[in-house]
């Protein structure tokens, strides 16, 4: 049976398959939403039924509620929807981060939800699936974006560290709270000092060690064990949020660091206000936007949130077609979100036990009243 | 060039004034003297003149780059720095080589400036290859003449002096002129900035033309009210008009003189008839003045129009002008003479000086058209000894017996105002506009002559006119640079060609600003642009007018090459109107009404 129409489309409620009559990542309430990754702009509440990558569970329920009706598949399981034939592939964004294919009527789309190429040793490393119809995200879709790689990265913030605790000053590095923070515990040389979680990151930590994921032993600042002098070797590991709050106080004269790809551009850089600004990313690079698209085989490419205009001239100048889709994922300004969850912070004062034990409103909730950061959730 | 790079770096990531401190010191010990030569040179703000064409390094990073133009373009604005979105272009290599940065100047960038292009093409692709990735983005900023790494020179001037174990102002001393866009840093140059004080004080022998490091003045912007309380009475001060022209030295010794702006550039061949005064000087003396276009008495047809501007004035507005006039007669009782009605006569609005220095070469039409004078108001070097420790008051003294002793028509002396109290000077300000200069200068006269922006020494105050504004609508956004690559932070705004009835009005612009709003503001307006675009042409965007902005500037003049036939000199958003709607910015009738013509 041969289907002609589109197998995906851009509906006020999100990305809709209407064969199979379900949404991918939608920001409004639907019956039934394919989830690619945890991220708040992606996962949002009040759906009527859930499904996404079994390592993706464990996050959904935490923020969205333990009742949400939740089916999961493991990477490369096939579900059918209406008919439709739905599978989960590795996006190698952040933990259970997922690429949807969608086969019908003789045609295979594929929803790429963020992904990176770069394979960081924290979530399933990215394949490419072929198909007729790619639809890509875009976040970092300009040629000056170009990775270090993971080694170049690591030496990087393992030399900085030291000299910061040679120097016996605190390191304080801001990054966001699930997949971000993860990744860089997983690479940091441990070796140089204690490292001590903001109580918004801690529970993500949890989530990843559960999937057995390793990453060195990390300390709550309430914690015992945590003294003035340890804190002169030690790393922290905190949400942007946390910047210029009271749970940054005890740390007298640190020195900061800002993990993003936006860090890459000296102007951003300064904006932050941060010692340092390591460029890491959960996104794809330039090449790496292009390495995907290319390897999907498709000839048709739909361009989602980021430099979309970009990314369309692009692809039509060098033989795809490519067109575009307007979503409501975070846009590529990380300054609002950012200014957002300075707020939500400084709202939350220092109750450091109490962050500890509800759930990591950093890390997990999407601010929905604000149009949230590319880089983030 | 790795270890230059790598303090570019430290520099550049640091927020701390201490570690940026250590980072140029260490930097400065361990460097060849030959290299913290230039590196000094850069740090404190020199620019060589440009190398390469900038049209070059861009055709020339989209080759290698393989981008077409348009993408060039959407990268350079999302960086907003052309040498930094050249360095995230340029593919990597693996043939580095390491020059020092010594060599990379004479060897490699210097030589570079006008060769034909097919030489400049081999030679920056081959440096191209040879760089290191880290060591782009300080290689590109020499070449594009843009290092700034958050350094003032008092910085480095601070760095310098604890390498040499110098007293600072010593050291800013010597670093006058170090950073003239003809100059070669040498190791013999840099071994000069960092000797040690030879026995007996400066270093006399060595100075040749070298001027003194300028005192510079802070804005004052206190309620009037408050004047009393914050300045005492008006008796402790000297007060003189704050002149809009060119701040400058004026150095006269053995059998030379010199003319030094103050952004530190040898200027005495820009203006004959001041070296020709200088040379009227006895030698041994330094003026601290302003130079200007001045339109000599002469010229009668000057004269009545400004005779008549003023007798207008004071029908028009008969309190302000009168106060006006009679601090203008003790000025001119102070000063015995007519200097202070002369500051009604000659002085010519910054666009004629302007004109003037623009000029390539000086022909004998431009020179009789646009002639400038020096209005002299501190004196800091008298028979050969440098009088800047001595008072405010006894500097003046000297500088009214120089000019009465010299007569020069090229030199003028600063006259000064005089008041009974605050609210009196604060009325006679309001004449500054009219007069040609930007408001009051504040002196302590106890004071001595400083360095910099220091207040250690003494203290100058300037005391500005509010400036001149208007409501207009922002019609195009583009965004900004550096730390506002990112938003929609550079505007064009524009007034109406006619009143609210007129149904075919149309919005003409004016005037570009990109400072004044705060981050959060700009955040909103941001949001506001992006929401409300038109069109794009190039990196600029056209929007929905909807947000009206209250700009103010220092001068407005016709210009023929603007589409509004008016040009306003930095402008300035002084706050966001959300209170007016787009009909209600102002017209371009507005606009003309404040030409200095229009009030005559
Ligand atoms: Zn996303
Ligand atoms: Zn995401």
């Amino acid at each position: 049976m041969k289907y002609s129409g589109d197998l995906v489309v851009a509906h006020p409620s999100g990305l809709y398959c209407p064969p199979g009559n379900f949404f991918i990542d939608p920001w409004r309430p639907v019956d039934r939403a394919v989830i690619t990754h945890g991220h708040g702009d992606h996962a949002r509440r009040g759906h009527g039924a859930y499904l996404a990558h079994v390592q993706s569970a464990r996050v959904l329920r935490t923020r969205l509620g333990a009742d949400i009706d939740l089916q999961t598949l493991a990477y490369g399981e096939t579900v059918m929807l209406n008919g439709v034939r739905v599978s989960l592939h590795p996006a190698g964004h952040v933990l259970g981060s997922a690429q949807v294919r969608i086969e019908y009527g003789g045609q295979v789309w594929v929803a790429s939800g963020d992904y990176k190429l770069q394979h960081d040793g924290t979530c399933t490393p990215f394949e490419p699936v072929r198909c007729d119809v790619f639809i890509t995200e875009s976040t970092f879709a300009l040629p000056i974006y170009r990775w270090p790689t993971q080694h170049e990265l690591f030496a990087d913030i393992n030399a900085w560290w030291s000299r910061n605790a040679e120097a016996g000053q605190t390191s304080v590095l801001f990054a966001y709270a699930f997949g971000k923070a993860q990744r860089l515990l997983h690479g940091v040389d441990a070796s140089i000092g204690p490292i001590i979680c903001h109580g918004a990151v801690e529970p993500l930590n949890e989530a990843y060690r559960a999937e057995g994921i390793t990453l060195p032993p990390t300390l709550r600042v309430t914690d015992a064990a945590v003294t003035k002098d340890t804190l002169k070797r030690a790393l922290i590991v905190a949400p942007p949020s946390a910047a210029g709050s009271l749970w940054m106080r005890r740390f007298g004269d640190y020195r900061d660091g800002f993990a993003s790809g936006w860090m890459q551009v000296r102007g951003s850089r300064r904006r932050r206000g941060v010692d340092r600004g390591f460029v890491v990313s959960d996104h794809a690079d330039w090449p790496g936007l292009q390495a995907a698209i290319t390897a999907s085989g498709a000839e048709r490419i739909i361009v989602t949130h980021g430099s979309v205009p970009v990314m369309v001239r692009w692809l039509n100048e060098h033989g795809w077609n490519g067109q575009s889709f307007s979503t409501e994922y975070g846009d590529e300004e990380g300054v609002d979100a950012a200014a957002a969850e300075a707020d939500l912070a400084d709202q939350k004062q220092d109750n450091t036990n109490a962050s500890d034990a509800i759930v990591p409103q950093d890390a997990l909730d999407d601010n929905a009243s604000t149009s949230a950061d590319g880089e983030r959730q | 060039m790795k270890t230059f790079a790598a303090l570019y770096r430290a520099l550049d990531s640091s927020t701390s004034n201490r570690a940026k401190l250590d980072a140029m010191q260490a930097y400065l010990r361990a460097a060849a003297p030959e290299d913290a030569a230039w590196a000094v040179y850069f740090l404190a703000g020199g620019k060589p003149r440009q190398l390469v064409p900038t049209r070059t390094l861009r055709e020339l990073t989209r080759e290698v780059a393989d981008l077409p133009e348009w993408l060039f373009d959407e990268c350079y604005h999302a960086v907003g720095d052309l040498a930094e979105t050249i360095s995230l272009l340029l593919p990597d290599t693996d043939a580095a080589v390491e020059r020092s940065l010594a060599v990379w100047m004479s060897d490699e960038l210097l030589p570079l400036r006008g060769q034909p292009p097919d030489i400049i093409r081999e030679r920056l692709l081959r440096q191209w290859r040879e760089l290191a990735p880290d060591e782009r983005l300080p290689y590109l900023k020499l070449m594009t003449g843009s290092l700034r790494v958050g350094v003032s020179k008092l910085q480095v001037t601070q760095a310098l002096a604890a390498v040499a174990d110098v007293d600072a102002k010593e050291v800013a001393q010597r670093l006058m002129g170090y950073t003239q866009i003809s100059a070669r840093p040498s190791a013999a140059d840099y071994a000069a900035l960092i000797s040690p004080l030879a026995t007996g004080g400066l270093l006399r022998d060595a100075r040749g033309g070298q001027p003194y490091p300028f005192f510079l003045a802070h804005p004052f912007n206190a309620p009037l009210a408050h004047f009393d309380a914050l300045l005492g009475a008006p008796n402790d001060w000297q007060i003189e008009w704050k002149w809009d022209g060119i701040r400058a030295q004026l150095v006269r010794r053995d059998d030379g003189v010199w003319i030094w702006t103050r952004g530190e550039e040898l200027a005495t061949e820009r203006f004959p008839e001041l070296e020709a005064m200088g040379q009227s000087l006895p030698a041994g003396t330094v003026l601290d003045g302003e130079i200007l276009v001045w339109i000599a008495s002469g010229s009668a047809n000057q004269v009545t129009a400004n005779k008549d501007t003023a007798n207008n004035e004071v029908a028009h507005n008969g309190a302000t002008m009168l106060d006006a006039t009679s601090a203008l007669n003790a000025a001119d009782r102070s000063l015995a003479g007519d200097a202070a009605l002369a500051v009604l006569e000659g002085v010519q609005p910054f666009a004629a000086l302007q004109k003037r220095i623009s000029r390539k070469t000086l022909g004998p039409k431009i020179l009789r058209e646009q002639p400038v004078v020096m209005m002299a108001y501190d004196v800091l070097e008298a028979d050969g000894i440098d009088v800047r420790n001595e008072s405010q008051q006894r500097r003046r003294e000297r500088l009214e017996a120089l000019v009465a002793a010299h007569p020069h028509p090229a030199l003028h002396l600063s006259p000064l105002v005089r008041g009974d109290d605050w609210i009196a000077l604060a009325r006679t300000r309001e004449a500054a506009r009219r007069m040609g200069t930007e408001g009051f200068m504040l002196k302590r006269r106890d004071a001595t002559y400083g360095v910099g922006r220091t207040k250690a020494e003494g203290l100058w105050w300037k005391w500005k006119i509010d400036p001149l504004s208007v409501d207009a609508a922002l019609i195009y956004a583009q965004r900004g640079h550096g730390r506002r690559a990112t938003l929609y932070s550079d505007y064009t705004f524009a007034v109406w060609s006619g009143p609210p009835d007129d149904a075919g009005r149309t919005l003409v612009p004016f005037a570009k600003a990109y400072s004044g709003l705060t981050d959060d503001e700009m955040r909103q307006v941001d949001g506001i642009v992006r929401k409300t675009i038109r069109e794009s042409f190039g990196p600029v965007r056209s929007v929905e007018p909807t947000m009206v902005f209250e700009l103010g500037f220092e001068g407005i003049a016709r210009s023929p090459r603007h589409k509004s036939g008016i040009a306003v000199r930095f402008p300035r958003i002084l706050r966001w109107r959300t209170d007016k709607p787009v009909a209600e910015a102002d017209t371009l009738d507005t606009l003309l009404t404040l030409l200095p013509e229009a009030n005559t």
